[in-house]
């Protein structure tokens, strides 16, 4: 009769276990190096641009139109805010009305396209997106460059962050929830406005921040359609060019003048400040929110 | 019924966009499809013609006497700078997500994560304003040299080191907006291993970094995969920041790793003013094609890494 043997695995030599111990070491120092490369990185930047346009920030800057490439930029701001938030507009209506569909809808075969298409629009480099604005907006319809261009491009540039984040949003409200307000007799219109709508808004707000934050940095899609202007909006959405902090920090930088460079940083120093300050809020929206957390 | 019929249409629109901006952007980049024929990739100068002659017809199309477009230079600058950019955060981003989600406690983790990602919000154009005011005196007076000095005998490192604008400055850019993508990802893909798996790890005698690098890392390997291809597809078509440090070189291949290069997505921005003067607009047509060359290019590595790694996660957005 064969009796079983104990088979006892080879234990291994204390020095096979230091080097272990050391090798580990090692890669957790290199690991923990990568991160602190990366926060010294993230300081530095964030330092260097608020030092610089707090240090050359004046009152004049809010109140007075660009000259030159002097001056202040009262208009850039405006413009900045009206392009963003018409965009923003836009899109939110498109796209929260979308992602309301994948959701809840959206099992079908469009349902997954949409998903899909979506997912590749977000990886359409923006100036991309800012010439085909450029080829059908400001030259085949004739509007120039304006608000309407610009504003519709970066739209489009934003619609996929929103659909997606509202979708996600949309899909943490419990499924009970749903069922409850049909088995109430709820219609679909009545269940989505009444209930997903509310439940959901906190994650929806924030997508929607997440998706401002990101069209107010952009450049390259407003070059070609929203141009620049050295005055106010007027009120005109086509045919009129309108102001944009982002091109400031471009444009102004490559000029060989101080007073265009300080313009670039505090330019640099509004926009990085306004957009940390929507991340932030967008966090504590969804922080703070009881049904959802990110 | 009515409800869901109009949630369909708004959802419609999203594929009906994408197609528009493909057909469009085609259509009006056909002339110069046509008339550049595929020697467009593999040509080195970008030549809108004489712009005070007269134009003439060639192959078809109307166009300035010694108009010739070839990409040659940008494509080598394009794929450089990103596949650099991707060389240095791919290691970057794997150690802070490592030791993000293994080392770090989850409280005071999450505050480190959202610092690392909001250098993920900082828009282009900003980091090229820090890049031209900072990094490019800083690298070209002290850095440089000194890399160059210390390997004379590898030939992309050795000099002329050049002004600070060019290929590495571009990557190293590149790198730190791609980083906190990288991270982020790979973040989250490491914390959803379960805690058996570490657990198991551990009562099998692997140190905690043999757990994390040899257990939790391979079984996210589309995970990985997918966020790599994702951030090299971003550094590809990223434009501002490229523009404002590469030094914008035209018909010039890079002949060391501080030379100046140009990118496609920056040159589109940079070419915009001189192909506007050609009247024939031959050249904005040769720019569409750029675009076009673009478009192609993102759908195909987005639609890969989709289809690898399924859909999409917030912190990716």
């Amino acid at each position: 009769m064969s009796g079983i043997r104990a088979v006892h695995p080879p234990r291994p030599s204390p020095g096979w276990i230091r080097y272990r111990r050391i090798k580990s070491a090692i890669g957790w120092a290199l690991a923990g190096t990568a991160l602190l490369i990366l926060s010294v990185a993230m300081v530095q930047i964030l330092l260097y641009v608020f030092l610089k346009g707090f240090h050359s920030l004046t009152p004049k800057i809010f109140t007075e139109d660009t000259v030159g490439v002097g001056g202040g930029l009262r208009n850039a701001i405006l413009g900045t805010a009206l392009l963003s938030g018409s965009a923003m507009i836009l899109s939110a209506l498109i796209g929260v009305a979308a992602g309301l569909y994948l959701s809840e809808f959206g099992e079908g075969r469009l349902g997954s396209l949409t998903r899909f298409l979506s997912d590749v629009l977000v990886g359409v480099p923006s100036i991309v997106l800012g010439f085909v604005g450029y080829v059908i907006l400001t030259v085949w319809l004739r509007w120039q460059f304006s608000l309407a261009a610009g504003a519709i491009t970066l739209a489009v540039l934003m619609l996929p962050y929103i659909v997606r984040s509202t979708e996600l949003a949309l899909r943490r409200v419990a499924s009970g929830i749903r069922e409850s307000a049909y088995a109430l007799g709820c219609r679909d219109h009545q269940v989505v406005f009444k209930v997903l709508l509310k439940a959901a808004a906190p994650g929806i707000g924030t997508g929607i921040l997440l998706a401002l934050a990101i069209s107010a940095g952009e450049t390259a899609p407003l070059l070609y359609t929203a141009g620049w202007s050295n005055y106010g909006w007027s009120g005109h959405l086509i045919h009129e060019p309108v102001a944009y902090l982002t091109y400031v920090i471009w444009s102004f930088i490559g000029e060989p003048f101080h007073s265009a460079h300080a313009l670039a940083y505090v330019a640099a120093f509004l926009i990085t400040f306004v957009i940390l300050l929507i991340n932030l809020l967008a966090r504590f929206l969804i922080a703070s929110s009881p049904h959802s957390r990110l | 019924m009515w409800f869901r019929r109009l949630l369909a249409v708004f959802s419609l629109l999203v594929p009906l966009v994408l197609l528009a901006i493909a057909v469009f952007l085609t259509y009006y980049a056909w002339p110069a499809i046509h008339y550049n024929g595929l020697d467009f990739l593999w040509r080195e100068t970008w030549n809108i013609g004489n712009q005070y002659a007269n134009p003439v017809h060639r192959h078809g199309e109307t166009v300035m006497p010694g108009a010739r477009f070839g990409i040659l230079f940008l494509i080598v600058g394009t794929l450089g700078s990103a596949f650099l950019a991707l060389l240095m955060a791919f290691p970057l981003g794997l150690g802070a997500a490592l030791f993000l989600s293994e080392v770090v406690p989850h409280r005071f983790g999450h505050l480190v994560s959202f610092f690392v990602e909001l250098l993920a919000g900082i828009p282009s154009v900003v980091f090229g304003l820090w890049g031209i005011v900072f990094l490019i005196p800083f690298l070209g007076h002290h850095i440089f040299p000194v890399l160059a000095g210390m390997f004379p005998f590898i030939p992309f490192l050795a000099r002329p080191t050049g002004s600070g604008y060019g290929l590495l400055t571009s990557s190293l850019v590149l790198c730190l907006m791609i980083v906190p993508f990288i991270a982020a990802t790979l973040r989250d893909a490491l914390r959803s291993q379960s805690t058996e798996m570490r657990e198991a790890g551990i009562s099998l005698g692997a140190t905690r970094f043999e757990v994390a690098t040899r257990i939790l890392l391979p079984g996210q390997k589309t995970a990985l995969v997918g966020a790599t291809m994702l951030a090299f597809g971003r550094a590809l078509g990223e434009t501002m920041a490229v523009l404002m440090v590469s030094g914008n070189a035209l018909n010039y291949l890079p002949h060391n790793i501080y030379s100046p290069i140009s990118t496609m997505a920056a040159f589109i921005v940079a070419q915009l003013d001189s192909a506007l003067a050609d009247p024939t607009g031959m050249a904005m047509r040769s720019l569409a094609e750029i675009a076009v060359l673009l478009l192609v290019i993102s759908f195909i590595i987005n639609g890969a890494a989709r289809l690898l790694i399924g859909t999409l996660k917030e912190h990716t957005l």
